[in-house]
């Protein structure tokens, strides 16, 4: 905040006599714009491999690491496990729910020339856009630090997100694709049966309403509600058709006959508007949970921390299909990632260790969420199975939602989830449809792409 | 002649004096606020490249989609802060002054209290408060027919949320500072209007109300500078609401996202120096027609 103070000293003729000097600068100024305005420092939204080239490498040198504090065990595990190396450890938020921490801090730090962090996790997807702009330069390319047979022991597409011009910039730590879970002790109690199609879930949804009121079966105030339902519905609303080049749609049947489901199930009040982290859901709809699509970290995180439902109670089954359409498709809620800075000054012990966090089985198998390297995957759905919380075995749900997630949705160099949440959410808390919010939220995707040096199609 | 000497002299030591306190407020002044000002001038006429771009950046801002609702929300948030602050303050300052003499020293302190907290904590107090599920005061919240924090804090409400937020951390402090200058003025005054038949009313309204003139311009000058330059509250009620609230709300959060999304320091700084204009012609209205400056 600035203080102002002026001293006006209140004489007509001075006044005048300044404000003829202030009109003369100002059209000086305008007079003397010779360059264009308005440009980032960015080279705009490019696909195209931003240049790399590596700092002066000193094999000893200490590594800086923001983690969140999820990940910090980890890395600390790691520490342990390689008392050699000489970490400087630091928790920051992750950029969780679209926070801009990082790119502010390693912005200023380009500014200043220094400073920036050597290893890096993010729970932002979209920060490896970022990156990886000609301009920011962030990321490092990791081909020839991590062999090519780990970056092939990667789960199908995992590291598409990562990948610009054929070169790799992350290794993804876990992914998030979205399941339906269910309370099986619940829907036995009931006596439903498990939907296996969008059609099923609606028609579950209605009657879960008649003869079971107050209980829920999804919830859309959720910012990442977009990744959940549209993903899925292979909506046209995120994607990058060429570079720089969003198509955004929401008036494609793939979108309205999504929101025309849900709107039909919140009017029935068997879809929540609230979000699952709020105060208030986790007080009084918690309990009523008897079905959520969401991703494979609502499990530990959301149904056993936040919820508390006692175990043998939640159980995973395969994504909804759309009966009609030749594939399934899922979506994907974050998905963490490790990015070493093209500033390190140890690129070799920066990539051991982001390869360490995501492919040994000492630190992901434990992890609260879903292992991104196969071989992590395949040790943690055991161990899921020995902690013995869900009903019945995630392991044939999990690694089918995995390889499912539609490529269709891309990541951008903004949040899907920002927009949701300040766009459609308040207007669902107040009563409105989702139907009715499609060509508002079309305009809200619109405005922030081209904001962002987007051509919008 | 010595003598006069003498007096001049004194004259200059108390001067240097004066300087010298004001030397240690002048070199902060410089270093946070004028120079970092300076520096954003420099940025919001100036592209990446280092070329001068006239008022390039400011109609390239002005041109973006949040600009308009983000002055459009401060705009309201400021009409209602105002008012309530000026009302509210001189208000709880004169009945402090004048009728509860007996618990004034209580007051002060329990008005003074919420001011003491750092504002983060402030607003995260505030959180809390309207969250209905959480808040002490939920069965007020439910009586209202909310209850979600989702719906209390919808963007029509935002403006009135801000403002009542603002108020409670930021009254007390002005509310001591107020009672404080209606100490200054002189009892027998007060005693005067008194003898001559004038209630507690007619003194507020002839007598201390317009002797606390300045007071009151000076509070809303930095009142307004501070309520256009909002960025913690909206920020963080944001971020709590998991991004119900937009984040570019206020001008100043879009500048933060100009600077640290886009990466466009240059834009950022130029809606920065819209502020500062904003700010100083503001100043300037109230310096001019309240005469806060004149020293008769």
């Amino acid at each position: 905040m600035i203080h102002i103070r002026t001293t006006l000293v209140p004489h007509a003729a001075r006044r005048r006599r300044l404000a003829a000097a202030a009109a003369l600068a100002a059209a000086a100024l305008v007079l003397a714009a010779c360059g264009k305005a308005g440009t980032p420092a960015t080279g705009g939204t490019s696909s195209s491999a931003p240049s790399f080239k590596p700092a002066t490498q000193n094999s000893s040198a200490p590594l800086t690491v923001w983690v969140d504090s999820t990940r910090l065990p980890g890395v600390q595990a790691y520490q342990k496990a390689h008392p050699g190396v000489k970490l400087n450890i630091v928790t920051y938020n992750g950029d969780a729910n679209g926070s801009n921490y990082l790119q502010t801090k390693v912005e200023l730090y380009d500014r200043a020339g220094s400073g920036w962090p050597d290893v890096v996790f993010t729970e932002n997807v979209n920060d490896i856009t970022w990156a990886t702009e000609p301009g920011i330069d962030f990321a490092a390319p990791l081909n020839g630090y991590v062999p090519a047979a780990t970056l092939a022991g990667f789960a199908t597409n995992a590291l598409s997100p990562c990948t610009f011009g054929g070169k790799v910039y992350c290794l993804r730590n876990d992914l998030a694709q979205d399941v339906l879970w269910y309370n099986k002790k619940l829907m036995n109690s009931f006596g439903y049966q498990v939907p296996a199609t969008w059609q099923q879930y609606q028609a579950l949804g209605e009657k879960v309403a008649a003869q079971h009121p107050g209980y829920i079966i999804g919830t859309v105030g959720d910012a990442w509600a977009p990744e959940v339902y549209f993903w899925a519905s292979q909506c046209p609303a995120n994607q990058v058709t060429a570079p720089s080049t969003l198509t955004v749609n929401t008036a494609s049947p793939d979108c309205t006959r999504m929101a025309s489901l849900l709107d039909t199930l919140i009017k029935d009040k068997a879809v929540s508007t609230d979000t699952v982290f709020s105060a208030g859901f986790a007080k009084n709809t918690a309990s009523k949970v008897l079905m959520l699509v969401g991703p494979s970290w609502y499990g530990q995180t959301l149904f056993n921390a936040v919820f508390k439902t006692p175990a043998g109670q939640i159980a995973a089954a395969p994504p909804l299909a759309w009966a009609g359409d030749s594939a399934t498709y899922t979506g994907d809620v974050g998905g963490g990632a490790w990015i070493v800075s093209a500033h390190s000054a140890n690129l070799k012990a920066a990539t051991a260790l982001a390869t360490w966090m995501t492919t040994s089985n000492a630190y992901q198998a434990t992890a609260g969420t879903y292992p991104a390297y196969k071989a992590a995957a395949a040790a943690w759905l055991a161990n899921q199975a020995r902690t013995g919380y869900f009903a019945d075995n995630v392991a044939p749900a999990f690694t089918e939602a995995a390889g499912m997630v539609w490529p269709g949705w891309s990541a951008t160099k903004f949040s899907q989830e920002a927009i949701w949440a300040a766009t459609v959410v308040p207007a669902l808390t107040q009563g409105k449809t989702i139907t009715s919010m499609l060509g508002a939220w079309q305009t809200a995707i619109r405005d922030q792409a081209q904001a962002l040096g987007y051509t919008v199609k | 002649m010595s003598g006069r000497k003498a007096r001049r002299a004194r004259g200059t030591l108390r001067a240097r004096h004066g300087y010298a306190f004001v030397a240690a407020y002048l070199l902060l002044l410089l270093a946070f606020g004028v120079l970092p000002a300076g520096y954003a001038i420099y940025l919001a006429l100036t592209n990446s490249a280092g070329q001068l771009v006239g008022l390039g950046n400011f109609t390239a801002v002005a041109g973006d989609f949040r600009f308009g609702p983000a002055f459009a929300h401060i705009g309201v948030y400021l009409a209602i802060w105002l008012v309530v602050l000026v009302a509210g303050v001189v208000g709880l300052a004169l009945a402090l002054h004048g009728r509860m003499r007996r618990t004034t020293a209580v007051m002060r302190f329990l008005y003074y209290l919420p001011g003491a907290l750092a504002g983060v904590a402030s607003v995260l107090v505030w959180l809390f408060m309207l969250d209905p599920t959480v808040s002490p005061v939920g069965w007020l919240l439910n009586w209202l027919g909310y209850t979600s924090f989702a719906q209390v804090i919808v963007p029509g409400h935002l403006p009135v949320v801000l403002a009542v937020i603002a108020f409670w951390t930021g009254a007390g402090g002005w509310i001591v500072i107020m009672y404080g200058a209606l100490n200054n003025i002189p009892d027998d005054l007060l005693e005067a209007a008194r003898i001559d038949g004038a209630g507690p009313l007619a003194i507020a309204r002839r007598i201390q109300i317009p002797m606390l003139r300045k007071w009151i311009a000076y509070m809303v000058i930095l009142a307004f500078a501070t309520g256009s330059q909002l960025f913690v509250e909206p920020q963080l009620v944001g971020e709590a609401s998991l991004g119900a609230v937009s984040n570019s709300w206020s001008p100043n959060q879009l500048a933060y996202l100009y600077a640290f999304q886009a990466n466009d320091f240059h834009s950022a700084a130029a809606l920065s120096v819209d502020l500062l204009v904003l700010g100083l012609v503001c100043a300037a209205v109230i310096v001019t027609r309240s005469g806060l400056f004149n020293l008769e």
